[in-house]
């Protein structure tokens, strides 16, 4: 399991957009950290950050004593994570089975033991044998997204990344995901992080919670804590997801 | 002085594109040469860079092949040497139209669906999930698909000379009263071991070509539909450009004073 310290993080595009702004922000080891904001607010790029996907314009991210702009641990420093991503990415030139192998055969060199880890782990989100073969395209959304679990979780990540987790999903499905997602964590007793604009999502996982607004974090806090907590940003946030369509 | 002005501005952004190009070709070429390699990406796209392409391949050289038989023909007949016909066929298809016609075909199937396949992939996050495997885009989707293009560009340049010339000599037997054994012994006795050679490396250049602006373009793609659309149509251009620019200074290499 991975401590993870955001020390100032800038992140400015070319174009000059400013979409970081000096975000600090530490999630302990074995949490479940949601990061809850507009969309817009900065919630992928600072994961995108984090995973190393871009590159930061100041600040440093350390995970466990490594730096993510250290490029001599690099490869130690990945390691440590895996993601879901919110449109799953899985390979749509693989079945489902091999997406699950092709992740599974970068940490093993056997054969027959990726072969049992992709086929344990696709059973673990709840996937049946009859999928195993069709490809992305052919299989639901929800399918997708276990199936998109089943390969974070063959890596035996230290943290676990959510990027939208019930994004594009009916909201059964979106509950049986969650679950799924909360179960998981737990028994494997990663770090998670989510990134969400769902207060439900947020309730549900999170162990604490951090607003992103901007680019910059204007609360952190347990998540028992959030109502009420007297931040503006907060309450204006619950009182725009309690907000009822009116004909 | 604003027209100056746009004129720097685009004169420098051209230089930055092709400088950008150029870094992104020496990357994927140097994941060509060291491990690891994927070796069943590498096939599939083998397979679909050379099996597929084949019969688009074998018509354009076959009709090449005919048509400058019945060219070569007329216009030689005003100086009576008509006799000429097979040399000119066989010297034209294997160093020049062979070669040519073959990656410009290719160039328009392939490098326009590596550009859309990687762009897609870009778009929904594929490439990003490529790097938090731990696997390099760069070893995974550019190298297998630079080798591909190098190795079955020569393949499929091998078979068009040989229907090329073959057009030739059908149009030449049948139509234009050609003796088939003097015709083939015309062709053998004037066709050189460089002719053939020199399609072949540059059949391998253009492959390269076709697969580095294929995978740049997807790999710069906007997001969105017509993010992939435009970078579709980028590829294909910029290759069909890049092959006859490479045409042009290896022919000056092989053949030049």
């Amino acid at each position: 399991m991975s401590n993870i310290v955001f020390s100032n993080v800038r992140k400015v595009f070319d174009s000059g957009l400013c979409v970081l702004n000096g975000v600090n922000l530490k999630i302990e080891k074995g949490e479940s950290h949601i990061i809850l904001g507009q969309s817009g607010g900065g919630k992928s790029v600072l994961i995108r950050c984090l995973l190393g996907i871009l590159e930061l314009t100041e600040g440093d991210i350390v995970v466990d004593g490594i730096s993510v702009k250290d490029p001599d641990r690099w490869k130690e420093y990945m390691k440590k994570f895996s993601i879901l991503f919110q449109g799953n990415a899985l390979f749509d030139s693989m079945t489902i089975l091999q997406n699950v192998k092709f992740a599974a055969s970068q940490i093993n060199k056997s054969k027959e033991a990726v072969d049992e880890i992709a086929r344990e782990k696709l059973h673990a989100v709840g996937l049946e044998d009859r999928v195993f073969d069709l490809y992305p395209a052919e299989i639901s959304g929800g399918m997708q997204k276990r199936a998109a679990l089943a390969r974070a979780i063959s890596l035996e990540p230290e943290v676990l990344v959510f990027d939208e987790p019930t994004s594009g999903l009916d909201p059964i499905t979106g509950g049986v995901i969650c679950n799924l997602l909360k179960d998981t964590v737990q028994s494997l007793g990663v770090t998670a992080i989510t990134i969400t604009h769902d207060l439900r999502v947020a309730e549900f996982l999170a162990d604490r919670v951090s607003l992103l607004n901007k680019g910059v974090m204007v609360w952190t806090g347990h998540a028992d804590d959030m109502r009420g907590c007297g931040n503006e940003f907060v309450e204006n946030f619950y009182k725009a997801s309690n907000v009822i369509l009116r004909k | 002085m604003n027209m100056l002005a746009t004129l720097g501005k685009y004169s420098l952004a051209t230089v930055k594109e092709i400088g950008k190009i150029s870094m992104f070709s020496a990357k994927g070429f140097r994941c060509c040469l060291t491990p690891p390699f994927y070796f069943k990406e590498m096939r599939r796209h083998m397979v679909v860079v050379g099996f597929y392409s084949l019969p688009i391949v074998a018509l354009t050289a076959l009709f090449a092949g005919m048509i400058i038989a019945l060219q070569t023909y007329v216009g030689f007949t005003r100086f009576n040497a008509e006799g000429a016909v097979a040399t000119v066929v066989v010297i034209c298809i294997t160093r020049e139209l062979g070669p040519v016609f073959a990656g410009l075909m290719v160039t328009g199937r392939v490098s326009s669906a590596i550009a859309a396949e990687v762009g897609s992939m870009k778009v929904s996050d594929q490439i990003d999930a490529l790097t938090t495997l731990g696997v390099n885009p760069f070893r995974f989707l550019v190298a297998p698909r630079m080798i591909a293009g190098m190795l079955m560009v020569p393949f499929l340049v091998l078979i068009a000379d040989i229907i090329g010339v073959m057009g030739g000599f059908l149009i030449s037997t049948s139509v234009l009263d050609f003796s088939a054994g003097s015709y083939i012994n015309q062709t053998v006795q004037n066709l050189e071991a460089i002719d053939v050679i020199s399609g072949l490396v540059k059949a391998s250049f253009f492959g390269f070509c076709m697969s580095a602006f294929g995978c740049y373009h997807g790999f710069y793609s906007d997001v969105g539909a017509r993010g992939v659309g435009n970078a579709t149509t980028s590829a294909v251009v910029a290759s069909c450009i890049g092959v006859l620019a490479l045409d042009y200074l290896l022919t000056a290499v092989f053949f030049g004073k």
